[in-house]
């Protein structure tokens, strides 16, 4: 496969394409409501209507209003026909003629939609992510072929340095700086791994990207193996994601046939293999060094840092760990160049981030907007605000290692350093919001029971200490619990987060640190007054 | 390790060996091993197949698994302990899981498990007296969307309430 071969592939595709196009979402939401007998009843009135030379019918990826499912549009027309059922499908085909058809439809430059800035989620919803023809016509593959014979290791390096890209599975380190490290790092053998384990509830940005673009992935892990002199690929995806888990096999079978995976990618010397990893529900081992065991067929029990992965990781072997939205930013900062990413974003966030906006909102999905972005911009212009009259509370960020924004912070822009000064963190993206109905206690309690669950058990703090501290949640949200019990919590907060081994016990008191400082008196209002011996009430003693 | 331990152990993994011989399921599962060239790395994917195959992870197959990838019986246990996809008691004929994730949390998954709960008298993650419905949780299976979410025998279904649970349980009950 050479430069010529790409493009002629690309034009046999684009060449090939019908003038009508009805893009159906076949994302693992849209499928539940049968978005799949939905494309085939399309097909079926399209052949019917005597239209197959005019009308394409496409089985696409994740087209973001996930709660109006299944979703179909049609292009040139740009309807966008929401909560579609196979009986509309003769009306839909009708009004490709002209007219309206009798179903549903949504604005599709509505805010929701108008506000996003697509990179991660270009492809989503316009490419057939089971034909890896369709991410060629997009100009897939194109940045690889690039950086393979137009630039050297230590270029590609320099590149994502420049761009500013950070980590977004969470902690938001420099993807250029680990890159290097793990280039600098000697060792013959080395590895990429691709975190695709998304464990944090109410996240679905990684499933999403598999689901509909999965190629991006693969061509982001190239580049860095490149980058970094590896030869050896591995994505660990959660077993709970069984539709991914089908899609990237289809995407890696076709990219080994074309070549583009395998020996000898586009006739250079660079060699990469990918092969996938299925979890088995354990939250803790989307943190690198329990990730990197379970790919060892072990218990997902982390390890203390030095030695970090990028020096001894996968194997004892150097290896570069990144999540899926890192990876799929790749191609497209190779293709469009360092200064054209950098100059999205502010100062220290460079690029976009996808959120996964759920919970008490009225539009429920996926959006990618700008670092910087306001959260009012995103709750109230494009989430739509809280459904039926309700008013947003607290907007929760970061999963079980995050905290809530209450509503009069609602003008923080979304960017690494402001969600730490208000004691929450990006995390992976996943976005919940609250109304007036959710009780904060309740929400601390549920994130304590979370991470207990899955707490691997290795070190005491985390093991001993999230029940402990789940137990006194618990006290308190059923009224039994005094004063003296919420200082031991805060104390065991503090203790926990300072001395756990790994990111789940360190980050386990945040919801509960954060819900404590801006809904205290949730909490207060729920404790009992002390008793002495014969039942009088304590006088209650200062309390710091 | 005294010879009189060894013994007991050795005769256990015959008659396990010998079981095997006989059912066809062990064949399949070894010929996924050998597709893994028997690595011992590759534990995790041969027990996903060998509860694809059995429904359910007991100790002598769990033998079996060690026996053939030549890995200590404990070092197997303590995986398929570790992880919560793994079952090691036998499932019900059908199996509901509810997602538990936040943003269905928000949206009322506990009724749902708790009416499921009450009217079957099965808790999160048991099986019904009758082996006839597992109740299971899943900390987030990615449907946020379309909060809550529930998976019924493998098919996720969109926006469920206690009312539309009960009545699809009820459905498979019945049948």
């Amino acid at each position: 496969m050479i430069f010529n071969d790409l493009i002629a592939i690309k034009e046999k595709e684009i060449a090939g394409r019908k003038k009508i196009v009805l893009r159906c979402c076949l994302a693992a939401g849209c499928m539940s409501s049968n978005s799949k007998g939905i494309k085939e009843q399309l097909e079926k009135a399209v052949a019917e209507a005597g239209l197959q030379n005019e009308v394409e019918v496409r089985g696409v990826g994740c087209m973001k209003l996930c709660c109006e499912g299944p979703l179909v549009a049609a292009d040139p027309q740009n309807a966008l026909y929401v909560r579609v059922t196979a009986a509309n499908a003769p009306s839909i085909i009708a009004a490709l003629k002209g007219g309206k058809a009798d179903a549903a439809q949504t604005d599709p430059n509505a805010p929701f939609f108008a506000k996003q800035h697509s990179i991660v989620l270009a492809n989503s919803g316009s490419v057939d992510p089971e034909r890896i023809e369709s991410y060629i016509a997009a100009d897939g593959y194109q940045a690889l072929h690039e950086v393979l014979h137009e630039m050297t290791p230590k270029e590609v390096v320099e590149t994502m340095v420049k761009c500013g890209l950070r980590g977004r599975g969470g902690a938001g380190f420099p993807t250029g700086l680990k890159w290097g490290t793990v280039a600098k790092s000697p060792g013959a053998k080395k590895y990429v791994i691709c975190n695709a384990d998304e464990g944090d509830p109410g996240a679905f940005m990684d499933r999403s990207v598999l689901e509909s673009d999965p190629h991006s992935v693969l061509e982001g892990m190239a580049i860095a193996a490149y980058a970094v002199r590896a030869d050896q690929g591995f994505i660990y995806v959660r077993a709970e994601y069984p539709l991914a888990i089908a899609r990237l096999q289809i995407a890696i079978k076709q990219a080994k046939q074309m070549g583009l995976l395998g020996a000898g990618i586009f006739e250079s010397p660079f060699n990469f293999n990918v092969d996938l990893r299925i979890g088995a529900g354990a939250f803790v081992c989307g943190e690198e060094t329990a990730l990197m065991m379970s790919v060892e067929g072990k218990r997902g029990t982390p390890r203390p840092r030095p030695p970090f992965p990028a020096e001894s990781g996968l194997f004892g072997c150097p290896t570069l760990l990144n999540n899926v939205e890192t990876f799929a930013n790749v191609p497209a900062i190779y293709r469009r160049g360092a200064d054209w990413f950098a100059g999205i974003g502010t100062e220290k966030s460079k690029g976009t981030k996808v959120f996964a906006l759920a919970g008490q909102i009225k539009n429920t999905g996926l959006l990618e907007v700008p670092m910087g972005t306001p959260l009012r911009v995103i709750v109230e212009e494009m989430g739509g605000g809280a459904p039926n009259g309700g008013k947003i509370k607290a907007v929760q960020t970061g999963g079980p290692s995050g905290g809530c924004i209450p509503a009069q912070h609602l003008d923080t822009p979304v960017d690494y350093e402001s969600l730490n000064k208000l004691g929450s963190i990006m995390g992976s993206g996943g976005m919940i919001v609250m109304d007036d109905s959710t009780n904060m206690v309740e929400v601390a309690r549920f994130f304590m029971e979370f991470c207990m669950d899955e707490s691997c058990g290795k070190c005491v703090p985390c093991r001993a200490g999230t029940v402990q501290m789940h137990h006194l949640l618990d006290k308190i949200a059923s009224r039994q619990a005094t004063a003296r019990d919420l200082k031991k919590l805060e104390e065991l907060c503090d203790l926990v987060r300072n001395t756990s081994l790994c990111g789940l016990g360190q980050t386990a008191p945040n919801p509960t640190l954060s819900t404590l400082r801006f809904f205290r008196n949730e909490y207060e209002a729920l404790l009992q007054p002390e008793l002495h011996g014969n039942g009088e009430i304590k006088k209650p003693t200062v309390t710091t | 390790m005294n010879a009189s331990a060894a013994k007991p152990h050795k005769k256990r993994i015959q008659t396990v060996l010998e079981h095997a011989s006989g059912d066809k399921r062990f064949k399949i599962l070894e010929v996924h091993m050998k597709k893994h060239q028997f690595r011992q790395d590759a534990l995790i994917e041969v027990l996903h197949k060998a509860q694809e195959l059995f429904g359910y992870l007991e100790d002598d197959l769990l033998l079996f698994v060690s026996v053939k990838l030549k890995l200590p019986p404990s070092r197997v246990y303590g995986v398929a302990t570790f992880y919560h996809f793994f079952q090691l008691k036998p499932q019900g004929r059908h199996a509901c899981v509810v997602c538990m994730g936040t943003a269905c949390y928000v949206k009322g998954a506990d009724k749902i498990i708790d009416a499921i709960a009450q009217k079957y008298k099965v808790r999160p993650g048991e099986t019904t007296a009758d082996n006839q419905l597992s109740l299971l949780t899943a900390r987030c299976i990615g449907a946020c969307g379309i909060a809550p979410a529930v998976v019924y025998d493998g098919t996720v279904t969109p926006r469920a309430t206690p009312e539309s649970a009960l009545e699809h349980i009820n459905q498979w009950m019945t049948q």
